[in-house]
């Protein structure tokens, strides 16, 4: 027992002085201390060293730490803790991966023989690293195979587990150091084919020498042809062809049985960890699960970056010296790093062999949003449509378990659209697809982007495809998904805007017949605005006159409001009846801001509207009806009724007189002008108290005439602008109650 | 992902002619959106269908040259229009895709300089696999083994086929340009990775899209009907579908199976229009052996699933995998699925 100690403390002393890779994941102050005190290592047990990785769950890793120091310690007469502890390490390794220091115990502990096999093969299994494997770990694990502590299988696991993380292990140069010794073991013949795969991954040209290619033909003549020591011999005569005579069968067989498959989808993990990829958490599958296409394109959905290799080949066949002389050489994307760069070769670019890979590269999108051959984007869209289908996790059953992966593949081809300020027809087709099957939860925030993206197109053409089932999910839903959808088809109103106003300025320019499109795009962009309304009215009154909702509706009116002014658009639409009412009686007073922030900007492109009319005279076929003008001196009216002149709802409004003395209400007319406002009732109170903070009762009816005035400089200070605004438009002052 | 902040503007593609384009659907891009349009606001299947009809291969072809199609077992899938694709350059393909097999098959594996992987790749036309005169050619693609026996005694395995074909797909070939070649249809058989390997490459040298071709419930009973539907010489299997019942721990399956003559005698009694299968005699088909089943089990198949239908013209599994039996309906069974791969794509 004191000689595995020795050792024990021995390996770990070079641990903690030898590694670089994982000193990275400790604290620098932590580092310190280890250097400085190697006896310290005791105590690391305790001191959280297996570096909480992400920062997440802690209560698993203390979990582990402490099984951790279980295994250390030795088997204890309780076997239901050792069950207990086995499966937190387990757990954390299928899901996580271990830190290179928790390797490096368990590895100590499988080899060193403290527990039976059947402990040893499960810790050999589930020993997969977060990242790295630090090689001194291995390093110590053939010392302890050196003292022989542990069975024929365990070594068998040790060998098929190094082989399988071979290239996990940060350095190999010490490794190598031990190639005498991992020769050696080829004696044995159970170990053999396994120290063969290693050796064959281990050996450098230094390490060929003559009497291990006789060793190795002696073994051969031992044990007749194997693939295992063919494989090796093979590659000895690959570095050293002087050495070996005997010829070897050319015919290409398997060399190793596929000894890392007990890791399999570890390792696939482990890898796209290692890449950057965000992993799924693993679960322990014994037969292939995932669908067909995830066996033929390695790991990410979109193509690498490659450029038309076929073209490439034939080319290359056909062209003769001149050719390489002329200027017509194409540019191949390889070399493409800058944006100079692909000025000066757009015309001789050799685009990527599949078109899906222009979503990682910038340029290449630059490149995809001025190109003008069809052919380049009908490639993307079949690609796109294809694989968002591909991998959408509700379109098909059972895949719900990569829905981060599809989350980053939409974020990937939102960002793609975003920097070109442009939908692809290919997420529009999808959404068509997708959109009656979503439940309105999977990748929520990403969906509704896409949603946002639909390139400008026929209003009523695309409503039974798309907004009539949003608006199914939208009503049925939660107030949340409710403001979620207001802001996205905000998104979408300023995306429509944004490319309208372009097309028409070069319209102007080119002065090109397109007069009744321009009409008609109008219409579709009005009854995207109605639509909305329609939405907003019912939304209002289903979750009774939420403010957070009024919010993302009014929101919305703001960008509609400025249409005119903002987008040079002859386009006006005031909002329905059913939003503007539940915004001027709300409760909040930022509501009723933002109220009069949008009519005052109404009232700004309504005037510009009717200017530009005079100005040239001839009506144009975009003049606005009077309707509009009606609809929206009416609400004006109503506002100023309100807020001001203590004179609501003139016109229309007819209740019985009886009523409102049983509400005790008789007096109304003044209960909804600033002062008595409930949104501003906060702010008369404290209004008056600033001016007699002594005061217990206050008088609201004392505000008028000058006081009124300094009132609304008080309301202004708190940071109405709106109401400024919309009071300076609309109001003259000279008639202050 | 490289940074998307590059703080160079876009140039932007001239957008003078593009709202007019808009509104009058040039491109083949609106096109391709206008009739997945159409495809999701309707009905998404046609109402009624042609019968397959006898031979429709063109006269001057023996139907015996595609006896190798039938009686095995083929997985179905739908591919993107090929990006120039040439039926010229066979050889070379050829040589390319024995070389690509060769790399991928020797992923992990020492890489001897020289080394024959042993393996043939022949690509080659299935000529007058269409139905019109503008659906492209279907074509083959066949892997062999060749023996390391010495060359007297050598012989060929076929350790892997597929082809590719198109038959009546114009609504697809109206909505691409010519630097496509478009065959929706593929079919494979041999392994798996095979399949894989060769459609990955078949991606990355024409810029395609294979996605499985699964055959839904619905479309497995317009099979049902429409293959029992056509006039055969003599039967060479009986009909028989199969019902699944999601249930644990193993899914319960009922197979019903019917004399094939029983089955075309109930077609004929629900059958009115002379050539063509409706809608609603597909579903009159398939409730009236639903009812007869029910009358004698007191199970109501239609609250399971039909997962697969075999006639004497073809049998069709839902994971996708076909199987044609009947030479003479060769390109009728084909028409369908070429409909379904289309609508896939689309």
């Amino acid at each position: 027992m004191s000689s595995q100690k020795k050792v024990n403390s021995w390996a770990r002393k070079r641990t903690s002085q030898g590694s670089s890779s994982y000193q990275t994941r400790l604290s620098a102050s932590r580092v310190k201390e280890d250097l400085n005190d190697s006896k310290s290592i005791s105590k690391r047990g305790q001191n959280n060293t297996v570096e909480d990785y992400e920062g997440a769950d802690d209560q698993a890793e203390d979990a582990l730490q402490i099984a951790l120091r279980y295994f250390e310690k030795g088997p204890i007469k309780t076997s239901q803790s050792k069950e207990k502890h086995l499966k937190t390490v387990e757990n954390v390794a299928w899901k996580n991966g271990l830190a290179p220091e928790g390797i490096d115990i368990l590895l100590s502990v499988a080899l060193s023989g403290k527990f039976g096999s059947a402990v040893n093969t499960r810790i050999f299994k589930c020993m997969i690293p977060v990242t790295l494997i630090s090689e001194d770990s291995v390093v110590k694990a053939v010392s302890w195979l050196c003292a022989g502590k542990c069975s024929g299988s365990t070594k068998v696991l040790f060998y098929r587990w190094l082989v399988a993380m071979f290239d996990f292990i940060d350095h190999k140069e010490q490794i190598n150091l031990l190639y005498g010794f991992f020769f050696a073991s080829l004696q044995d013949d159970a170990l053999c084919p396994y120290v063969c795969h290693l050796l064959y991954l281990l050996t450098k040209k230094e390490n060929v020498k003559p009497f291990r290619v006789r060793k190795l033909l002696d073994l051969q003549a031992k044990m007749g042809m194997q693939p295992h020591l063919q494989a090796l011999l093979s590659l000895y005569k690959f570095f050293v062809p002087t050495l070996i005579s005997v010829s070897l069968p050319m015919r290409k067989k398997i060399y190793f049985k596929n000894s890392e498959n007990l890791w399999k989808t570890a390792l696939l993990a482990l890898r796209s960890r290692n890449q950057g990829f965000p992993s799924e958490p693993l679960k322990l599958m014994l037969a292939n699960v995932h669908p067909i296409k995830r066996n033929w394109n390695s790991h990410s959905v979109i193509p690498v970056l490659n450029s038309c290799n076929y073209s490439k080949e034939s080319r290359k066949k056909r062209m003769n010296l001149s050719d390489y002389f002329s200027s017509n050489g194409s540019f191949p994307l390889e070399q493409l790093k800058s944006f100079p760069q692909l000025l000066q070769n757009i015309h001789c670019l050799e685009l990527p062999s599949q078109m899906g890979a222009v979503l990682n590269s910038s340029l290449l999108l630059h490149y995809i949003n001025c190109v003008r051959d069809e052919s380049v984007l009908l490639r993307l869209y079949h690609w796109l449509s294809q694989t968002l289908q591909e991998e959408c996790i509700w379109y098909k059953v059972n895949n719900y378990d990569r829905g981060k992966e599809f989350a980053n593949f939409l974020d990937t081809i939102l960002r793609a659209e975003c920097f070109l300020q442009e939908g692809f027809y290919s997420c529009e087709a999808f959404l068509y697809k997708s959109l009656p099957l979503w439940d309105g939860l999977c990748c929520r925030s990403q969906f509704l982007q896409l949603v946002s993206w639909i390139p400008f197109s026929s209003f009523s053409d695309v409503k039974p495809l798309l907004f009539d089932h949003l608006s199914r999910l939208f009503f049925t839903s939660s107030i949340f998904f409710k403001c979620s959808v207001l802001h996205c088809l905000k998104e979408l109103l300023q995306n429509w805007l944004l490319w309208l106003s372009m097309e028409i300025h070069v319209k102007s320019v080119r002065n090109s017949p397109l007069e009744t499109t321009l009409g008609g795009s109008m219409n579709s962009v009005s009854e995207l605005i109605y639509y909305v309304g329609w939405l907003s009215t019912t939304a209002v009154r289903l979750e009774s006159n939420h403010t957070f909702l009024l919010h993302f509706i009014l929101d919305f009116y703001e960008k509609v409001c400025d249409i005119y002014i903002n987008y040079n658009l002859p386009l006006v639409v005031v909002f329905p009846p059913g939003v503007f009412y539940p915004a001027l009686l709300s409760l909040d007073s930022s509501i009723l801001n933002q109220l009069c922030y949008i009519m005052d900007r109404y009232h700004k492109n309504l005037t510009a509207a009717k200017k530009n009319e005079f100005v040239h005279k001839t009506k144009s076929e975009f003049s606005f009806s009077s309707k509009t003008y009606q609809e929206f001196n009416q609400y004006l009216t109503a506002m100023v009724g309100c807020l001001w002149t203590s004179r609501p709802f003139q016109k229309g409004l007819s209740i019985d007189p009886e009523i409102l003395g049983n509400a005790s209400v008789a007096e109304y007319k003044k209960s909804l002008n600033l002062v008595h406002h409930p949104a501003f009732l906060s702010y008369t109170v404290s209004f008056l108290l600033q001016e007699c903070p002594e005061e217990k009762k206050v008088n609201m009816s004392s505000i008028r005439g000058k006081k009124w005035n300094g009132y609304l400089d008080y309301l202004f200070s708190e940071g109405f602008h709106g109401l400024k605004n919309f009071i300076r438009s609309s109001i003259h002052r000279s008639s202050v109650p | 992902m490289d940074s998307y902040d590059t703080p160079e503007l876009t140039p932007r593609q001239d957008a003078s002619s593009r709202l007019k384009d808009f509104f009058i659907g040039a491109t083949p891009l609106q096109k391709r959106l206008e009739s997945v349009r159409k495809q999701t606001s309707f009905i998404p299947t046609p109402q009624r269908r042609k019968i397959p009809q006898g031979s429709q291969l063109q006269e001057d072809v023996d139907p015996q040259k595609f006896a190798f199609l039938l009686h095995k077992q083929w997985t179905l899938y739908s591919l993107t229009p090929l990006y120039k694709f040439s039926y010229t350059n066979f050889k070379e393909y050829s040589k390319l895709l024995n070389a690509f097999i060769a790399a991928e098959k020797q992923k992990g594996l020492a890489v001897e300089v020289g080394d024959d992987f042993n393996i043939k790749v022949i690509f080659s036309i299935l000529m007058g696999v269409k139905g019109t005169q503008r659906d492209p050619e279907a074509f083959l693609v066949q892997i062999l083994s060749e023996s390391q026996l010495p060359s007297e005694h050598k012989e060929e395995k076929v350790l892997w086929t597929g082809w590719f074909c198109c038959v009546f797909g114009d609504s697809l070939l109206e909505t691409v340009s010519e630097d496509f070649t478009c065959l929706p249809l593929f079919l494979a058989n041999g392994a798996e990775t095979n399949t894989a390997i060769i459609g990955t490459w078949f991606q990355k040298t024409f810029d395609c899209y294979f996605r499985p071709l699964a055959i839904n419930a619905f479309n497995l009973s317009w099979m049902a009907a429409m293959w029992t539907a056509c006039k055969m010489d003599h039967y060479m299997a009986t009909t028989e579908l199969l019902w699944s019942v999601p249930c644990r721990p193993h899914s319960l399956d009922i197979s019903y199976a019917i004399h094939p003559e029983d089955a075309k005698a109930l077609w004929d009694s629900v059958h009115k229009t002379p050539g063509e299968v409706t809608q609603e005699e597909v579903d009159l088909f398939m409730d009236c052996l639903y009812s007869h089943f029910h009358r004698h089990f007191r199970i109501h198949l239609s609250a399971t699933r039909l997962v697969r239908v075999s006639t004497s013209v073809a049998s069709a599994h839902t994971d996708g995998k076909i199987k044609i039996l009947c030479p003479k309906y060769l390109i009728g069974v084909l028409v369908y699925l070429t409909e379904l791969a289309i609508f896939q794509i689309e």
